[in-house]
């Protein structure tokens, strides 16, 4: 038995001629706001306890410091939208950060060293997305594969070691500001801002959504399903590969280490914004509040100088309690399991 | 066929329940006597399925009082509906595919060995001798899921015919099973019958109601309608007490003209089973193909519609070829299809109704993939208001909808597109009757304006009903033709079964 036929009682009656459709309630705002009212209560908390927190230098910090993993967790939304998950992210900030910095050395012109390292997580991606969808391998074992391969070749390409370059070329995107605000949290909103108008405003963006909802409605609804699920992780790495070009240009370095146990920080910051694992459900926007939350209880807890072993155990804590209460929400709808 | 018993078994009194705002449920009475089938009719939202999930223990009433043997209870989870001997078959199956049928039967009550370890002989032996007594020959060490939907359902009635229940309720059992093994469980029912049981029978099929039940019980909007014996009504008036109104012409025929060939199919084949078949459907005309469950059907709908390759043979529509590589190619080509599944195959259940309808069409409206939304929204009410679907249920998610709504939604993606060729797999499958007439409503209109319909039905007076032509199938082959002004249902299951090759005998019952 599933929701459906208690649902269908109810449009019964609903049929009913004067019975009007309920008016939207707690769920439904719940639904919409409750992670913003979540996030509202946990800046009033910090402003509240920690003394410098809500300055405008700090908040600008915060911003910068949560940017790599919201470019992130962008582009892991579209992949577990489709019920896919992508593993190798933080390996592709690696890879990525590596090939840009390795370019910069060669004296390639930032701008060309910037794309050479979106383009590295691309192909990545790429790969991810054809073993995916050509050879119907499941997502989480292909990208942890392509996880540990992507680290190795990290290693492999700087012999294990940092390259360090003082002189490092595109810098700017990672340290630079832009009308006072750090650069990366300008390229962090203009991802969001792509990555909401193809997901709400594009044909691109249904697909999608269809593709998690039900993948085989959507092939037999005109959907090219590989297609879609495909892009998703081009888009993925793409993003990841932008993360990994910030974080060289953050430590002015290529670290064959970088990005190491980023890809759970996504994934967290995806579900806690409310999308759903099994796909088809979720807003981009709510990963943007998710990254925010974490990057915030982060900063707050180092502001209170909370031992870095108990931040630890309160994430943890605060993502379990973040899905714990998402899941309540949507129990009145499981009556019968 | 045995008198029921006077003797009421159980009672429920003014039971209430509620969903938020709205009554599922409208202080309802219902009496089952034992040795007794008790029809529970009404379309689909009347509160049949809720009712039955109070019986089962799955939610709990509002109000009102449930009796057993005149004594109140209260059914507060399904461990105390089974204690008090009340058993449930589901329209969706309640067993786990992975598992081996002995396993499936003898779930939560495992037999053990003296040392404490499972005892797989005597767990055989028991699925044996549960699947002796409803005489069903399926090998209990198969793993479930390799069992057709019917035999999996006969598993299932197994196990609540094992645990000696005394109420039996059985929604839409029918609705999975071909001819014979429906045959067969009608026999079952009158065996448990006999043996003093009380049964409730919940299905849309008036055939089969009025073979099996004693007396029928209607419900409408949450409401009881009304209680009567068998003998006192004909199906007409249960029909005219489950909408509240008289049906006028069910299918909506009006002459009909076929005009050029739209949809020819030459020799399709999927390289074993199914084919070669070929045929032809002509504007404004629908053909059916009939037969039972298994003899290709779906899969000729399918290859046509490319959701499964064919190995070969052609398909053209309006005499260009298509022989679709994938639905895409087909979708490009003016062929839609309804298919046999709505929930797995069709919906995106959590989706809006408006984007399940849309979803098919988006690139129609234009904007280089920017969705244009005003425009969309007004396409989509206009189809909605075609198929009076509600426009309240816009912004609903598609699970929320009763079947008859979720047929419609589908059906209104592909209006959506206005494809040449419509496939329609099983369309009004638990589909109520008022959405039923309204899809052959659709589909009358549809074919006036000169389309080409081609639909799978398992409901026989359906097949004739709807359809200008029925192709028979058989063993994956089109075995005969028939017009349907002249056809009758004996017609179509003489030469579906074969039966006029065979000699005369009881249903086959064979392990697949």
């Amino acid at each position: 038995m599933t929701d459906h036929t208690i649902a269908g009682e109810r449009d019964g009656a609903a049929r009913r001629d004067g019975v009007p459709a309920p008016t939207p309630g707690f769920a439904y705002w719940w639904d919409r706001l409750g992670i913003v009212a979540v996030l509202i209560v946990l800046v009033a908390l910090m402003a509240a306890i920690a003394p410098n927190f809500a300055t405008v230098d700090n908040l600008l910090n915060i911003a910068r410091s949560i940017s790599i993993n919201a470019i992130l967790a962008a582009g892991m939304t579209f992949v577990i939208l489709t019920a896919g998950i992508d593993l190798s992210v933080g390996s592709i900030v690696a890879v990525s950060g590596v090939v840009a910095v390795l370019c910069a050395v060669a004296d390639v012109p930032a701008p060309l060293a910037i794309l050479a390292g979106v383009l590295a997580g691309a192909v990545a991606g790429l790969l991810n997305g054809l073993l995916t969808s050509y050879l119907a391998l499941a997502a989480f074992i292909v990208t942890l594969g392509t996880m540990t391969c992507l680290r190795g070749l990290a290693y492999t390409m700087t012999d294990g070691q940092p390259i360090v370059s003082n002189t490092l070329n595109f810098r700017d995107i990672g340290n630079g500001y832009m009308l006072g605000v750090p650069v990366p949290v300008v390229v962090m909103a203009v991802v969001y801002l792509v990555a909401w108008f193809l997901l709400e405003r594009t044909r691109y963006g249904r697909h999608v959504y269809a593709v998690g909802g039900n993948a085989e409605a959507a092939r037999l609804a005109g959907v090219n399903v590989r297609l879609v699920t495909t892009s998703v992780y081009v888009l993925a790495g793409a993003c990841a590969g932008l993360a990994g070009v910030i974080f060289a240009a953050r430590v002015v370095s290529a670290q064959p280490t970088a990005g190491t146990g980023y890809e759970l920080d996504a994934i967290a910051a995806v579900v806690l914004g409310g999308t759903s694992l099994m796909g088809g459900r979720g807003r981009i926007l709510g990963t943007l509040v998710g990254s925010i939350i974490l990057g915030v209880l982060s900063t707050g807890l180092i502001l209170m100088n909370v031992p870095f072993f108990t931040q630890l155990l309160i994430k943890g804590v605060v993502i379990i309690l973040a899905i714990g209460i998402d899941s309540l929400k949507r129990r009145p709808l499981r009556l019968s399991r | 066929m045995s008198a029921p018993g006077v003797r009421p078994l159980l009672r429920l009194e003014g039971v209430t329940k509620r969903f938020g705002s709205t009554v599922a449920l409208d202080g309802v009475d219902f009496e089952l006597r034992a040795g007794e089938v008790h029809a529970l009719m009404g379309e689909n939202g009347a509160g049949k399925s809720t009712l039955m999930k109070i019986l089962a223990g799955n939610i709990q009433r509002d109000s009102g009082r449930i009796l057993l043997d005149g004594a109140e209870v209260e059914i507060r989870s399904p461990a105390e509906a089974k204690a008090h001997g009340i058993a449930i078959i589901h329209q969706e199956l309640n067993t786990v595919p992975a598992m081996t049928v002995a396993e499936n039967l003898a779930l939560g009550r495992e037999p053990r060995n003296r040392y404490g370890a499972l005892d797989r002989r005597a767990m055989l032996e028991s699925a044996h001798e549960k699947l002796a007594r409803i005489g069903a020959r399926i090998d209990p060490r198969r793993e479930l899921g390799e069992l057709s939907v019917g035999m999996q359902q006969m598993v299932e009635i197994a196990r609540a015919v094992s645990e000696d229940a005394r109420i039996l309720v059985l929604d839409e059992p029918t609705a999975a099973l071909s001819q014979g093994e429906a045959l067969h469980l009608y026999d079952i029912i009158d065996e448990m019958r006999a043996a003093g049981a009380g049964l409730v029978y919940i299905s849309h099929r008036m055939e089969e109601v009025w073979r099996l039940a004693d007396r029928v019980t209607v419900f409408r909007d949450g409401r009881y309608v009304a209680t009567r014996d068998k003998g006192e009504i004909s199906p007409p008036d249960v029909v005219s007490m489950m909408v509240g109104r008289d049906l006028d012409d069910l299918y909506h025929r009006g002459p009909r003209t076929p005009g050029e060939v739209v949809l020819d199919v030459r020799d399709l084949t999927d390289g074993g089973r199914v084919g070669p078949v070929s045929f032809q459907v002509r504007a404004g005309e629908v053909v059916c193909l009939a037969g039972l469950v298994g003899a290709g059907r779906t899969e000729v709908a399918r290859m046509i519609f490319g959701a499964d390759r064919a190995a070969g043979g052609t398909v053209t529509v309006k005499g260009a070829s298509v022989t679709a590589s994938g639905p895409r190619r087909a979708i490009a080509a003016g062929i839609a299809m309804v298919p046999e599944s709505r929930k797995e195959q069709a919906l995106f259940l959590d989706h809006s109704v408006e984007d399940n309808i849309a979803l098919g069409s988006l690139e129609r409206f234009g904007g280089g993939g920017v969705l244009r939304r005003g425009h969309i929204r007004g396409a989509v009410k206009d189809q909605m208001r075609r198929l009076r679907l509600r426009l309240s249920a816009l912004d609903l998610a598609a699970k929320d909808l009763s079947g008859g709504n979720q047929q419609k939604a589908v059906l209104a993606r592909w209006l959506l597109r206005d494809a040449d060729v419509l496939i329609l797999d099983e369309p009004t499958r638990g589909v109520d009757i008022g959405a039923k007439s309204e899809i052959y409503e659709i589909v009358a209109e549809l074919v006036a304006a000169g389309k080409a319909v081609l639909v799978v039905s398992s409901d026989l007076p359906e097949a004739i009903g709807i359809s200008d032509r029925i192709l028979v199938m058989r063993e994956g082959r089109i075995v005969h033709e028939l017009d349907s002004r002249t056809a009758t249902e004996e017609d179509v299951m003489l030469h579906a079964t074969g039966t006029l090759a065979r000699t005369a005998g009881g249903p086959s019952w064979r392990t697949e």
